[in-house]
């Protein structure tokens, strides 16, 4: 087979040319990702320390059910419920656009997994912490404020890369509700220019920086907050 | 060690040699494969249980039939369910022999593949709600209007919306019944397709009757079985066959029963006559890409 990537450059009948709308098509990516964090980790983290909470059992419920729920549905069908089968109990719902359903699609989805992520943080933590909160005089939430989450914090950043890269890349489920990000660029591509590795070449391509991205503004993340002899930033292993 | 190298080398360059030689490959392996398709409408669909069916896939039957005629013994026939993105790549590497499924011959698929002559021409039209009052394309200005991803459709309505100024609100479905789905729901005014991937849709709906196809044919489209480049003997062998068909009847006889008569698995009917575009291109059997129908 040939390579041909001049194509690129042709018009796509709308005026504008494939790289174009390529680069349109990775802007839309790009912020359906970037808003759908933000809901996961605001809801992730709320759901996940609800979870560890030790007095108040019906919260702990609530949380369990919200990432049971989220975990548990296919996030395509997810989607394909917040689109089709909600408006139709809920009509006024039909008017919010496509782009608002697949952020909070995608943010709740995600968000079920960072909470289990943030639990698992949390519990992570030696009990003394928790005590030792309580020594101070601390409440509940004072505990969970300058004791619990800022450690625990720490110890999730990676799982959390991991996530937050997931979360990018699951974005192309936004091509089933009609959002023009770079998945149905290449579905649809592909079938105009008959240039089909080419078209998906270059996506892969985008694909891959935009996540390796994410993974570097981790990265620093991890390093800036790192606690001297606090768990293995840097892979020095043991400290004790 | 050596010898054994150059064996290998000997019959890698005799398969290499073999692969644009699609009679005699199938005639070497005893076997040839067909690219199918999900849910292309009544042109080639599945049954279910790895059965497909439609109108090409039955001529291509036909071709199949001359083709063991052809290598003189009796051939497995394998089935490969292909999509819009990976059927041309299957062809050019040999993992498909005869793609029978809705490909549009355009001259971009021209560098890659060949096609047989056009056995079907397809028409774009525009279903809409029957009660909607709309009959044609100047009336979806500022309305929501459905199409499928991957389709040319999409390059279509964007073509016109700048030639005519018309403003459409896009929205796109995964797939056809996913469009369907969003006319259905009100999610948009009017599903812009293949004219019997629409009847098809309308057909299986859940009251027929509440859609309409309506307005102008945007588009005429020939679409025909695809098959390896370069390979004249093969291609002259499915022409023959298609012409044969055309000559004797067959190819009516076999469009009628696709395409008016109930088809399974549900016993519905597409309901869409041979259009003139179709009774035209059978009339003066070609394989002529998109391109040379838009000059008209």
């Amino acid at each position: 087979m040939t390579w041909d990537w001049q194509f690129f450059l042709n018009d796509d009948g709308s005026g504008r040319t494939y790289l174009q709308w390529m680069l349109s098509a990775w802007g839309w990516t790009v912020s359906v990702a970037a808003c759908a964090w933000v809901v996961s980790v605001l809801v992730g983290f709320l759901m996940g320390t609800l979870r560890t909470l030790p007095n108040s059992p019906w919260l702990v419920r609530l949380a369990n059910v919200w990432v049971e729920l989220f975990r548990n549905i296919p996030l395509l069908v997810q989607i394909f419920l917040w689109y089709f089968v909600v408006p139709k109990i809920f009509p006024p719902l039909k008017s919010v656009p496509g782009f608002t359903l697949v952020v909070l699609a995608l943010g709740f989805f995600t968000s079920a997994r960072i909470a289990e992520q943030v639990r698992a943080g949390i519990q992570a933590l030696p009990k003394g912490q928790r005590y030792a909160g309580m020594a101070m005089g601390f409440s509940t939430a004072q505990t969970y404020r300058y004791v619990i989450l800022p450690m625990a914090f720490r110890i999730i950043l990676p799982p959390l890369t991991s996530e937050s890269m997931n979360l990018l890349k699951n974005s192309s489920v936004a091509f089933a509700v009609s959002i023009a990000e770079l998945t149905m660029y290449a579905m649809q591509v592909q079938e105009e220019t008959s240039r089909g590795v080419e078209v998906y070449l270059a996506v892969t391509f985008l694909y891959a920086i935009s996540a390796f991205a994410v993974n570097r503004v981790f990265a620093f993340i991890e390093k800036k907050v790192q606690i001297p002899g606090f768990i293995v930033a840097g892979g020095t292993g043991g400290g004790h | 060690m050596k010898k054994q190298l150059i064996a290998l080398a000997v019959l890698l360059a005799a398969g290499l040699a073999q692969a644009d030689d699609t009679i005699a490959k199938v005639k070497a392996s005893g076997s040839v494969t067909m690219g199918v398709r999900d849910s292309s409408g009544a042109l080639s669909y599945t049954l279910g249980d790895g059965k497909y069916a439609g109108f090409h896939y039955e001529v291509c039957q036909h071709i199949i039939a001359n083709l063991e005629k052809a290598v003189g013994k009796k051939l497995e026939v394998k089935y490969l369910p292909v999509t819009s993105q990976n059927r041309i790549p299957l062809v050019q590497n040999g993992t498909v022999d005869i793609e029978c499924g809705s490909t549009t011959n355009n001259a971009a698929r021209q560098k890659d593949v060949a096609f047989a002559l056009t056995t079907y021409v397809e028409e774009v039209r525009i279903a809409v709600k029957a009660n909607s009052g709309i009959t044609s394309i100047a009336q979806l200005n500022g309305r929501n209007v459905a199409t499928t991803t991957g389709t040319t459709s999409v390059q279509l309505l964007r073509k016109h919306e700048r030639a005519t100024g018309v403003d459409f609100k896009e929205v796109f479905g995964k797939d056809h019944a996913d469009s369907f789905l969003l006319l259905e729901s009100g999610r948009a005014d009017a599903f812009v397709m293949d004219g019997q991937i629409l009847a098809g849709n309308i057909a299986t709906a859940k009251n027929p009757a509440d859609y309409k196809i309506v307005g102008e044919v945007l588009s005429v489209e020939p679409i025909a079985i695809m098959l390896r480049k370069d390979d004249p003997a093969f291609k002259k062998l499915a022409d023959d066959t298609i012409r044969d068909m055309i000559k004797t009847g067959e190819m009516a006889k076999t469009y009628d029963k696709w395409f008016v008569q109930p088809i399974p698995p549900k016993n519905t009917r597409v309901g869409l006559p041979a259009s003139e575009a179709t009774k035209a291109a059978w009339a003066n059997p070609n394989d002529k890409p998109v391109e040379d129908y838009m000059k008209k």
